[in-house]
């Protein structure tokens, strides 16, 4: 019976989280109580107040808009990091699981290759190389993410190609790009779905831990990782700053994983 | 209650992660006060000593050595953290700046700098020049011994510079050492170095730590160091501490405290713990925020940097060939609120490439050159066709907060004259790599410093054919003042040389060659109970000035 019962209180939980976040990013998009950049000598490390929700950061800029931005920013990384390593993902994982022989022992070396390295460590290589900045980083960490999607994806094509819809299929004459997107993809959606939400919340933190080590989003601008590594050395008098960019990072991740969570089920 | 469990895991997990993250900080922390952008060039050709070889005899120097009264506090000991470990305890091979800040107790040339950037005797006791500057006479101190017991030797003298000037085989250390043509030893007690040609920043670098003494019979320097300064080695613990005791047998006054620790404090974040839990007594080039955090137990002493901050502008990369724009920048900055911004207030603005510790080299009315007028910003920009403003891109290094910070306020200042400043954050490698040997940059923002108090230490890499000119400037009337400079002072006529140099100056600050900031404050938290400690015009930790209460 337990499965008939939709929604869970992880899941609402999940929703309303995952929902205010949204929100939040979409107000940062449209508008900001604040210029991010704007400073203001006489706010410095003012604490939170009515005027500034979040407080002020060291120069007197406003944290409240900033981590609006940030989020914004994050989240953008993130989604196109994501749409990158699925999109990859998918392609690599169904083919080589779909085809198998030569293409997938060659390509799924390739994906050990890269699998074995950590995915931040693949990023800063790629950084080092390219330069740093947002286009960058995105590109970097979408490569890295491509080797864990196309991994789900080729079991789930393992899986099903020797299932007996697809060997009738196959006999009524269905076209190979026809099986693989049409009638094998569908049936690995829901445990893509869920990894779609896991590689989400990956490339949440990889992009924090990348804006923390400076190879980022480049300063003047904002992303929840650059927050936290300015307010690192103000931890004690101003903690506020640290606080509310890491209360937004974990609440992005943590949304999203209860919904993940559903999604798995 | 599996899936519960792993559910919770992950949000753990993710929890964990951003705890971490938080925690490592700790490693990246900003170094910027740690070890100064030294960028100075030793081998820095055709410099000025000119008058920093004063006073030959102090009253020190006349202290019969061996017989140093044992001073009052034997037990005393200090523990100083230090920014890293270091690189070597040879001082031929030392490289970083904060390397040799140590290394200077520990070692001494013939000379060497004081904490008012005069050059006084130390090995030797005295010397002359002849009047063709080709000639250097060194006298030998009298009764002076290394660390060992040994007495210092002509020997010894001559096998350390003509190590450092590749004479024994081997490249030149010190590049500017290759200029020396013989070092010889006519008696027990005089040294004779000749030249190939004269040199007046010569005197300077024979000061510094990398031209000192060394005994000619240790082969195992690096494992067992051994010199003459105030202070000798004890032991070493690789990335951990180095262990100092006074030399009883120094030849000039004697250190005050006994034993010293020096604690490698690599993790910046770390110094306000190490400070307040009492694991160190005394760390230099601390920021204001740390500085902020430290209780009533400490003491922060405020001296400067000695370095020029500035946004340093490619002058061959467009727009910043056109000398309208650079002016225009120069007006837009309001220097004052990058120092209310960034250190409180702290710090000593600049308007040329020169800081006050150069003294009678340093131009003070150059600082009032530009006061910001956005209007007179704007006009010039028109006037340079960039009426709607430009955007470039700053190459800072990461590692330097306070050059990131200051960067952050620059670029919001520039835009109020409509020109967008994209900063670039790199690592200290790359910077010295792409911006200042490859100059492949547009503007970058770093400090300055010198290895040396010559005021061609910070002016020569301005001439246009200079190598280390990173910003390609390039101003036949500078190269003319500072040929100027160099013909007096190769006749010794000082006035009209540091006349020379100022018009350098100014020519720097009028063409706006870069835009000038300030010299940084140093920060120096002292344990409440240990005085003495004493800020030198160059990159040098004196410890032997040390005392406790």
């Amino acid at each position: 019976m337990k499965r008939k019962k939709i929604y869970s209180p992880n899941f609402i939980i999940g929703l309303v989280i995952t929902g205010a976040m949204l929100l939040l990013i979409l107000i940062g998009f449209v508008h900001t109580p604040y210029d991010i950049t704007k400073m203001d000598s006489a706010a410095k490390l003012a604490a939170p107040s009515f005027k500034h929700l979040m407080g002020c950061d060291n120069f007197g800029r406003d944290i409240f808009s900033r981590v609006l931005k940030g989020m914004g920013n994050t989240f953008v990384i993130a989604a196109a990091t994501v749409s990158i390593g699925t999109v990859c993902g998918v392609i690599v994982g169904a083919f080589t699981g779909y085809f198998g022989g030569l293409l997938d022992e060659v390509l799924m070396r390739v994906n050990d290759v890269v699998f074995a390295f950590p995915s931040i460590l693949l990023a800063l290589v790629f950084v080092s190389i390219f330069g740093t900045g947002k286009y960058n980083v995105i590109g970097a960490l979408g490569i890295a993410f491509i080797p864990s999607f196309a991994r789900i994806v080729r079991g789930e094509f393992i899986k099903y190609r020797e299932m007996d819809y697809v060997k009738s299929a196959r006999l009524a004459g269905v076209g190979q790009l026809r099986m693989i997107f049409v009638h094998i993809l569908p049936n690995a959606m829901p445990v893509l779905t869920s990894s779609i939400m896991i590689g989400f919340n990956n490339a949440v933190l990889a992009e924090a831990g990348m804006s923390y080590l400076g190879i980022g989003v480049q300063p003047p601008s904002a992303s929840l990782g650059s927050m936290l590594s300015e307010s690192q050395t103000y931890l004690f008098s101003a903690p506020w700053y640290a606080l509310f960019p890491g209360l937004m990072i974990i609440l992005m991740v943590l949304g999203l994983s209860l919904l993940a969570d559903r999604g798995a089920k | 209650m599996t899936k519960r469990g792993q559910k919770f895991g992950k949000v753990l997990f993710a929890s964990m992660l951003l705890t971490l993250t938080v925690a490592l900080s700790g490693c990246s922390g900003d170094k910027a006060a740690g070890d100064s952008t030294q960028i100075a060039d030793t081998s820095a050709a055709n410099s000025s000593e000119a008058n920093t070889v004063a006073n030959a005899e102090t009253d020190t120097s006349s202290e019969v050595p061996g017989e140093a009264t044992e001073t009052e506090n034997d037990a005393s000991h200090i523990t100083i953290g230090i920014p890293q470990d270091l690189d070597s305890l040879v001082p031929s091979l030392s490289q970083g700046a904060g390397t040799q800040e140590i290394l200077y107790n520990i070692y001494e040339g013939l000379y060497k700098p004081d904490s008012e950037g005069n050059l006084v005797p130390a090995v030797a006791s005295d010397y002359t020049m002849s009047e063709d500057g080709l000639v250097y006479t060194f006298t030998l101190r009298e009764g002076i011994q290394f660390h060992n017991g040994n007495p210092v030797t002509v020997a010894d003298v001559k096998y350390s510079i003509e190590t450092c000037a590749g004479l024994n085989g081997g490249e030149p250390v010190i590049s500017a050492f290759s200029n020396i043509v013989s070092v010889e030893t006519p008696d027990e007690r005089t040294v004779v170095i000749t030249l190939k040609e004269s040199s007046s920043p010569f005197m300077a670098i024979l000061s510094t730590v990398e031209a000192a003494i060394v005994p000619a019979d240790v082969t195992d320097l690096q494992t067992n160091p051994i010199g003459t300064g105030p202070y000798k080695f004890v032991s070493r613990s690789l990335q951990e501490n180095v262990v100092l005791e006074r030399f009883d047998g120094y030849w000039g006054e004697p250190a005050h405290i006994k034993d010293i620790t020096l604690k490698v404090l690599a993790d910046s974040d770390s110094i306000v713990m190490n400070l307040e839990g009492g694991a160190v007594d005394l760390v230099a080039r601390i920021s204001t925020a740390q500085a902020a955090e430290l209780g009533d137990d400490f003491e922060v002493l405020e001296g400067t940097m000695n370095l020029v901050q500035a946004m340093y502008l490619n002058n061959a990369a467009a727009p910043f060939d056109n000398e309208k724009v650079r002016q225009a920048l120069c007006y837009a900055v309001n220097k004052q609120e990058i120092l209310d911004f960034v250190s409180e207030g702290k710090g000593t603005l600049v308007g040329s490439s020169m800081f006050p510790a150069f003294g009678k080299y340093y131009v003070e009315e150059l600082n009032d050159l530009y006061t910001t007028d956005l209007e007179k910003a704007k006009a010039l920009l028109g006037e340079a066709g960039y009426a709607d403003g430009f955007s470039f891109t700053m190459k800072v290094p990461s590692n330097y907060q306070q050059h990131v910070d200051t960067a952050q306020v620059v670029a919001e200042q520039l835009k109020q004259i409509n020109v967008t400043a994209n900063i670039e954050l790199i690592e200290w490698e790359t910077w010295l790599n792409d911006v200042y040997q490859g100059r492949d940059f547009e503007a970058t923002l770093v400090g300055v410093d010198a290895s040396t108090l010559t005021a061609g230490a910070m002016l020569s890499r301005f001439r246009s054919d200079a190598h280390n000119n990173f910003i390609n400037y390039n101003n036949q009337e500078y190269d003319a003042a500072y040929k100027e400079a160099l013909a007096a002072e190769a006749v010794m006529d000082d006035e009209k040389a540091t006349e020379a140099y100022k018009k350098c100056e100014t020519i720097l600050a009028e063409t706006a060659a870069n835009v000038y900031i300030q010299d940084m404050c140093e920060l120096v938290a002292v344990r409440k109970g240990f005085t003495g400690y004493t800020f030198y015009p160059l990159y040098i930790q004196d410890f032997s000035k040390l005392d406790v209460q």
